[in-house]
């Protein structure tokens, strides 16, 4: 399993990584979840010996990154950011080349990459530039794969990938699980929480929280409305104005909406929503999720 | 070592694929080597040159006619003396002087047979050549014209004299400085670049968490381009041979093993740079401005060192190019063994190693 | 919302050789309007945007933008358009205001319209003492909102958005939309390309891509409703498989 232990990287000014503690259990997918600079590339880089910690320790079954990198090197898969294949080497020979590089051949572990690789096997002698988005993501998956890691760290696997591959490359994870790989995972997107056992959300180089997905919704602290009107944006500049808006955001069609007043409700909303003009407004309470509570976390820290 | 092999088919797979790598490897050594040849020797006009006539009579007036009407010379002095020749050179004023011995006239109509001197000043060893020959060609026309009309089978004799530099080194000098200069920019480009565009594309990251270790790695990127310029250097030296003419008079095989050493050493260089250039622009500026100018300002192969002040004399000795073209002009004109050679080579091994252990202390297991 | 059509296009094909781009695109973009152009890599998104941006001429169709035929006045629609793309936003080594003067100058904003539009953009986003600051020491989110007010320099009747905030903070994200609900709200048509499904969800309208085609266009709720699904991420997955 993975300790990491008050984990702390500053480059300059910029604290990349910030007081960083939490652990991962065997076999558990395991989700990073931030925006850009948050600090997800470099705490992984940290895990995965290629960046030096300024202070705080890493711990991989025992092993520590800083002095038993030979070791760590072995047992882990890694996908940086862009999928770094070769790109003027063909999808068979990429692979080849990975599986040689690790000293196994793609027959050893084939059963491993089977339900991954078969997709773009078809494909096998085109050249890695001119592959999908998303086939280059099954690639790069499977390079990662082929000399049977014990863990695998995918940095941001889905980003610039649509959402059709992005599912299934998450259904692929959840597969992986079966062969108790421990899968650390980090990615921009909030919907992809759901998909993870446990998540840790991240923001400006701290970790916000760290529990599982329907642990991190049912933290929401008040009641959460859903707001829909025509005219969006004369809602937000009216709810911003008055004396009892907690807070107020776009969340797509809707408006997420707390209230600071303790004896709310729909019946109660919709009255004043219609005093004030808006005719058509309707209002629900709402399930938060991991979004809103990202909010929440983030409100509390500035 | 199968790990090894497959990074190093890799490696060569990249350079195969891509026309444009395979185009600055092959392709511009030539056309380098063939600009640097043909066109340095640039054409004659006006050319300033002196007359000695010693005989003052209607022939030589008629031969310094045909000579100005050629196009080539304009006639700036007229000598009294030889001793005014060197005079003339070191002004720079003149490149070439035609002595008529006297009585010219009368010893050819009479006697069938006449001579005259070109002389020319070889410190531009590539137009003095060019001049020689020209003027050679204006007087041989003229007995032959002559000869026509009088019916005759005189004979004009010239005789070529090179001041400064007797045996026309010019041309010969350039090889071994086009060769260094090649080999440098090429193999130190092409590896650095190579290995930091595995770092921009972020491949590198999965290298080093790979079981390759760092020295694998640099073996791998490095042994394709030793291959490849080697077989450049051949071509290099097909190419002086056959084209320029220039002979290799000492032991070939002494020859192609300093140009090996000489690879090495560029390639070692070549991962240095590429352990400080972040990406594959900064490599490409560094192998291009902190090699390219100095090979060819400072090695001694288009200016002459002993004539630069102390300073530059002292930072050319750091020049690696100035060893190789020492050692190679020593091997292909003058013919001597490694016995006359062993010292510059072992400088240049002493670069190899001062390379190689600062590239492999800067290339970092991480990456910060 | 206004019915007056910004954008037209009618029968649009796109071919590439053998193979179509664009296949018989047929919509409508009313003023005002937040309208989500969605679809997975390589489904045509990009090509259509260029040819309604004026990058790129259609094979066959009619491409009407701002009052404009877009075949025949390409330069006339730029100036009359803005556009932000998610890659190349501002210069990182320009201040935020010297970035503003160079797309004014770039547009033909003259000087004393500048002036007056660059402060107004400035308050919008409560950034006036920052104008002197580099591009370089913004983050992610504030380079998005600035690179959005830049596209709004010249006063352009529609703006292109392509996939303007993946990988941006939940709040600044909101920031950023509400931005563009401002923007819409005083008449400026909004027309966002995306392959991420919750940035759809923002739209007022949004037509989803397939192979070069449109395969469905309403409202978010009202393609939820047509289709049986919980979500346009649903939605795009039914669509697509």
């Amino acid at each position: 399993m993975i300790e990491v232990r008050n984990l702390k990287k500053q480059y300059g000014d910029l604290i990349a990584v910030n007081d960083v503690s939490f652990s991962v259990n065997e076999g558990e997918l395991f989700g990073v979840i931030g925006p850009d600079g948050a600090g997800k590339t470099t705490l992984f880089r940290m895990i995965n010996s290629l960046i030096i910690p300024d202070s705080g320790s890493v711990s991989l079954w025992g092993l520590n990154p800083v002095t038993d990198y030979k070791a760590i090197r072995e047992m882990i898969g890694y996908m940086p950011g862009r999928f770094s294949l070769y790109e003027d080497l063909s999808v068979e020979e990429n692979l080849e080349f990975f599986a040689t590089v690790f000293g196994t051949t793609i027959e050893e572990n084939y059963h491993l990459i089977k339900d991954i690789y078969a997709q773009i096997e078809p494909f096998k002698k085109r050249k890695a530039g001119q592959l999908s988005g998303g086939m280059k993501q099954k690639l790069a998956l499977s390079c990662a794969l082929i000399h049977k890691p014990r863990i695998l760290v995918l940095d941001e696997p889905t980003t610039g990938v649509d959402a059709v591959s992005r599912y299934e490359f998450w259904d692929m994870l959840i597969k992986l699980k079966q062969n108790n790989i421990t899968i650390l995972v980090s990615t921009p997107y909030m919907d992809e929480a759901s998909k993870c056992d446990r998540v840790a959300l991240m923001q400006n180089g701290h970790v916000l929280m760290v529990d599982t997905p329907w642990g991190i919704e049912n933290g929401f602290s008040t009641s959460l409305y859903g707001l829909k009107t025509i005219n969006k944006y004369k809602l937000i500049q009216f709810l911003r104005s008055s004396v009892s808006c907690k807070s107020v955001y776009p969340f797509g069609e809707y408006l997420h909406y707390c209230d600071k007043r303790e004896d709310v409700n729909e019946k109660i909303l919709i009255e004043e929503l219609k005093q004030a003009g808006f005719f058509d407004a309707i209002v629900d309470e709402v399930k938060p999720g991991i979004e809103d509570r990202f909010m929440e976390l983030m409100g509390n820290v500035i | 070592m199968k790990r090894l092999k497959a990074f190093i088919k890799k490696e060569f797979m990249h350079i195969f694929r891509d026309s444009r790598t395979m185009l600055i490897l092959f392709a511009m050594p030539i056309a380098q080597i063939l600009i640097f040849g043909y066109v340095v020797v640039s054409d004659i006009n006006d050319a300033k040159i002196g007359i000695l006539d010693k005989s003052k009579d209607v022939v030589t007036r008629e031969i310094i006619y045909k000579l100005v009407a050629s196009g080539y010379f304009q006639i700036s002095d007229y000598l009294i003396h030889e001793n005014d020749i060197q005079a003339l050179f070191r002004r720079g004023d003149i490149s070439m002087v035609v002595v008529f011995e006297s009585g010219f006239g009368t010893s050819f109509n009479k006697e069938g047979e006449a001579n005259v001197q070109l002389i020319a000043d070889a410190s531009d060893a590539n137009t003095a050549r060019l001049l020689c020959n020209y003027a050679e060609g204006i007087i041989y026309q003229y007995s032959l014209e002559q000869n026509k009309l009088m019916g005759y089978a005189n004979h004009l004799n010239t005789e070529v004299r090179m001041f400064y530099n007797e045996e026309l080194e010019g041309v010969y000098m350039s090889i071994p400085g086009i060769m260094a200069m090649i080999l440098i920019l090429i193999s130190a480009m092409m590896t650095s670049i190579s290995i930091t565009r595995e770092k921009e594309f972020g491949s590198m990251e999965v290298l080093l968490l790979s079981p390759l270790r760092p020295m694998q790695i640099i073996v791998g990127k490095v042994v394709p381009y030793v291959v490849l310029s080697f077989v450049n250097t051949i071509t290099i030296l097909l190419i002086s041979v056959f084209v320029f003419k220039v002979p290799i008079q000492g032991s070939v095989l002494l020859l192609l093993f300093v140009s090996l050493l000489y690879i090495i050493l560029s390639l070692s260089l070549g991962i240095f740079i590429s352990t400080i250039a972040k990406n594959q622009m900064v490599a490409m500026f560094i192998s291009l401005f902190a090699l390219m100018l100095p090979t060819i300002l400072l090695s001694g192969f288009i200016f002459p060192i002993e004539n630069m002040p102390f300073l530059l004399q002292a930072l050319s000795l750091i020049m690696p190019p100035r060893w190789f073209v020492i050692i190679v002009k020593k091997i292909m004109l003058q013919g001597v063994g490694l016995m006359y050679v062993w010292k510059e080579m072992l400088i240049l091994i002493g670069f190899i190693v001062l390379f190689l252990v600062l590239s492999v202390k800067k290339f970092k297991v991480r990456l910060l | 919302m206004n019915e007056e059509v910004v954008i037209k296009v009618s029968h649009l094909y796109k071919k590439f050789g053998h193979f179509t781009a664009n296949d018989d695109l047929n919509f409508e973009v009313f003023k005002g309007e937040i309208f989500g152009f969605l679809g997975a890599n390589g489904a045509g998104k990009t090509t259509a945007m260029r040819i309604l941006c004026g990058l790129s001429t259609p094979t066959s169709g009619e491409v009407n933008v701002a009052g404009l035929d877009v075949g025949t006045c390409a330069d006339a629609v730029k100036a009359k358009i803005g556009y932000m793309s998610q890659k190349f936003s501002l210069y990182e080594d320009l201040t935020i205001w010297e970035n503003m003067r160079l797309y004014a100058g770039i547009y033909g904003v003259n000087k004393n319209e500048f002036r007056m539009r660059g402060e107004e953009l400035l308050r919008e986003l409560n950034m006036c003492d920052e104008r002197n600051r580099l591009i370089s020491t913004l983050s992610l989110g504030w380079k998005q909102k600035l690179a959005f007010m830049v596209a709004m320099i010249h006063k352009p009747q529609i703006v292109f958005l392509d996939e303007p905030t993946s990988g941006v903070d939940p709040i600044t994200r909101r920031q950023f939309w509400e931005l563009i609900y401002e923007a819409a709200a005083n008449g400026v048509t909004i027309f966002v390309t995306t392959h991420y499904m919750d940035e759809a969800e923002y739209c007022d309208r949004v037509s989803i891509m397939v192979d070069g085609r449109i395969e469905a266009l309403d409202t978010p709720s009202q393609l939820k409703i047509d289709h049986n699904v919980s979500s346009m991420n649903d939605l795009f997955l039914k669509l697509i498989r």
